[in-house]
């Protein structure tokens, strides 16, 4: 059996093996630093890849990450349901294991809403703060990119690898988004189009998302690999179940962490990195209340868990008589920045023109309802003609749209499970309009009917949790400084996509590991 | 169209089968050609099917696989040592399953299901309901039929190369045939201008859009559309 006992000394306890947590604990083992990560979730064999691969496309085994049951329970309020297992994965590597890998630099503006915009609000850091980690972290996630975008923010360096080049679907939009003018440009993808020492170029599996079998998608397991070879240990199977702290209130003294079998443990550490997510990290101080914070740890501002947005899913799609040669690669070649911030009063919008339209002849066999030549023909009348756009869509941080604790319902050790408070606002559904009207007019300049339409009324989100713990100046007003300590206990940093304060509509991925590497930096200097 | 042993491993492949481990590679992967004995020189094996088995499988293939294939026995025999040389639990639940469906074909028939005449074999599976049955590992027959005999069969056949070229593609989800197999001989982009200001006028397809107020009325509590994360 594992050994799932406390480190008897920890410069660092890292809670939370995803990408943030990960690349923290490389850096901060790398630089010498006696290194602890507590994983709620287990750690995935490599070789069973290729069978997560099969039980997702067969029907009724969707679900290759195990998510879901009492440990993984919750429960909505809001307006909207938020099917908020969808995509998140509890393991070492995080919802890395199951992401699409699209890593995107947030813009200038996203940075300064309230000031340039009247709305949301303004980070305490702005880009050219972050652009140098930025950099390091496209190299962190060996991104494969070109600087082709004109509507990205400024770079100052090529991309680890080449883009991947356009696909024949994006050859069929180029033509009407030339009539049309939008200018379209390649996608900073997290996977390898080369292969590097870390991993293989990719070799069309197709199945990106919810699983890469041959590792050329990033995932954080790369970094635990990195921090591991540097000295840390990682301890998965072991949910934290509160976090205390001193007398005084003013620093964090241990991690309580439960083990398969059953028993209980208390990790102490010098510095403490809650990295669970947008979900769980507030779940997780919420749960650690006590009396000197009964409201939950890092909240004075009365801030953990509010603030909760994400990104809109907007999409229409049709057929063509062209071949679209759909569902060879399970990612995205080609998208369209330019109306992301062009329109006043903004809402960021980037287009994306999708790799993986329609059915594919393998599932669409696995669920039809003949066999033989009836099926061929069907196979060959479906496959290949699609054509679909997606657009992710800004949404602004309410504190309405929250997550709190719902003591109703508890998981599998007895705690509240989060309740989710999520709705939409006019200004997201003229979003989410906008781009279907743009994407409508794409297809039809193609002689295209769209069949389909994914806005408003439907949509749904793109499970980037974002906003929960966050960033800020004023300790009456956000959850972490601009260094992502907390402003209660001196020892305690969140690293994550809560601590955004607005989250454009860019996903959000490279940002978490710019701040990562931010933060781990910081943390070293105060080690 | 011929199913070849390249096939065969691909979906093997596909079907998270190591084809590279020792046991199924020597087996497997050393087989020159598909169809010659690989199976039929093990028959005291109790690691792979029966004869009878085997007959039952291939003659299901024979049913669910296009007319147009040849090869299909080589080819199932091939993919089906190596899925189950890996799954021994699996291996007695195909052996089962197919043991059913035979006395179910002699019970309504008389005679083996492999006897049948293709056209008869199709009947018996759909008035078995084969057809419209949800694959389900532990459930009643048609269930059982479905997920360990016809759904295999077709993911051997649609994620392998040959199978995906019959149906569109080249490389179908599952197989790993290069991300390059997606590209368009003449691929391009749109990009309008060499030098391009994001400021400069385009035609707005969006003329007219109103990016509204920001009151909250949604009560729309359908979440489907959404994209997963990433």
């Amino acid at each position: 059996m594992a050994d799932r006992t406390p480190e008897p000394r920890a410069d660092v306890c890292v809670v939370g093996a995803g990408p943030a947590g990960a690349i923290v604990a490389a850096r901060l083992a790398e630089a010498g630093h006696d290194v602890v990560v507590l994983e709620a979730g287990p750690r995935f064999d490599d070789e069973s890849r290729r069978e997560k691969l099969d039980s997702h496309l067969r029907p009724g085994e969707e679900n290759p990450w195990g998510m879901g049951g009492q440990r993984d329970a919750y429960t909505n309020e809001g307006d909207r349901d938020y099917p908020l297992n969808a995509a998140r994965v509890k393991g070492v590597g995080g919802s890395t294991l199951h992401w699409q890998g699209m890593v995107m630099r947030l813009h200038e503006r996203d940075f300064e809403m309230q000031t340039r915009h009247g709305v949301g609000t303004d980070w305490p850091i702005d880009y050219d703060d972050l652009r140098p980690y930025y950099a390091a972290a496209e190299r962190e996630l060996s991104v494969a990119g070109a600087d082709d975008n004109p509507y990205a923010p400024p770079r100052e360096e090529p991309f680890p690898l080449p883009a991947f080049p356009p696909s024949r679907s994006d050859s069929v939009f180029a033509e009407a988004c030339e009539s049309l003018g939008l200018d379209m440009h390649s996608v900073p993808n997290a996977r390898n189009s080369a292969g590097t020492d870390e991993a293989p170029a990719c070799v069309g599996y197709g199945t990106c998302q919810p699983v890469c079998p041959s590792g050329a998608k990033y995932t954080a397991e790369r970094h635990v690999r990195a921090a591991e070879a540097a000295g840390a240990r990682v301890i998965d199977r072991v949910p934290v179940q509160r976090l205390d702290h001193d007398r005084a209130g003013d620093r964090l003294t241990q991690a309580t962490y439960a083990t398969p079998d059953g028993e209980t443990h208390t990790q102490s550490a010098r510095q403490f990195v809650v990295a669970c997510g947008g979900v769980e990290t507030p779940r997780l101080l919420l749960l650690s209340r006590s009396e000197t914070y009964p409201d939950g740890l890092a909240n004075s501002s009365g801030a953990v868990g509010r603030f909760f947005c994400d990104h809109l899913f907007a999409g229409a799609g049709g057929t063509d008589d062209r071949q679209t040669d759909q569902n060879h690669v399970g990612f995205n070649t080609s998208e369209c920045h330019q109306f992301y911030d062009d329109a006043d009063p903004v809402v960021g919008m980037k287009l994306e023109f999708l790799n993986y339209a329609g059915p594919s002849p393998v599932t669409t066999a696995l669920n039809a309802d003949t066999w033989g030549d009836d099926l061929l023909v069907d196979l060959q009348r479906d496959y290949g003609t699609h054509l679909a756009m997606g657009a992710l869509v800004e949404q602004l941080p309410r504190r309405e749209n929250r997550i709190e604790l719902d003591t109703s319902r508890t998981d599998d050790h007895g705690n509240p499970v989060p309740q989710i408070h999520w709705s939409l606002d006019d200004r997201t559904r003229a979003g989410l309009r906008r781009a279907n009207k743009i994407q409508t007019a794409v297809l039809s300049e193609l002689g295209v009917t769209p069949e389909w339409t994914v806005g408003p009324a439907d949509t749904g989100p793109a499970y980037h949790h974002m906003g929960t713990t966050r960033m800020g100046t004023d300790p009456d007003a956000s959850v972490v400084d601009p260094e992502l300590r907390t402003h209660d206990l001196d020892n305690c940093w969140l690293v994550g996509s809560g601590t955004f304060p607005t989250g454009g509509a860019m996903n959000p991925t490279l940002t978490i590991a710019a701040l990562a590497v931010r933060a781990a930096d910081r943390l070293d200097a105060v080690l | 169209m011929k199913l070849t042993r390249r096939d065969a491993l691909a979906a093997l492949s596909a079907a998270g089968v190591a084809v590279g481990g020792a046991v199924v590679a020597d087996r497997v992967a050393d087989s020159e050609t598909l169809g010659d004995d690989l199976l039929r020189s093990e028959t005291d094996d109790e690691s792979t099917l029966d004869g009878s088995a085997r007959q039952t499988l291939v003659a299901v293939a024979e049913v669910v696989y296009p007319s147009e294939l040849d090869g299909i026995e080589g080819f199932v025999e091939t993919y089906t040592e190596g899925r189950l040389l890996a799954d021994d639990s699996r291996r007695q639940s195909v052996a089962t399953t197919l043991s059913e469906l035979d006395e179910v074909s002699r019970e309504w028939e008389s005679t083996a299901f492999a006897n049948l005449d293709t056209d008869t074999r199709d009947e018996l599976l759909r008035e078995l309901a084969v057809d419209t049955a949800d694959p389900d590992p532990e459930g009643l027959l048609p269930g059982r039929v479905r997920y360990y005999v016809v759904n295999d069969l077709l993911y051997a056949l649609y994620a392998s190369p040959t199978g995906g070229e019959l149906a569109g593609t080249p490389n179908p989800i599952g197989h790993p045939g290069g991300y390059r197999t997606q590209l368009s001989p003449e691929y391009q982009r749109a990009s309008p201008a060499e030098t391009r200001d994001p400021t400069a006028e385009t035609r707005d397809p969006t003329a007219g859009h109103d990016n509204g107020g920001t009151a909250n009325n949604d009560r729309t509590t359908d979440a489907d559309g959404g994209e997963a994360g990433g």
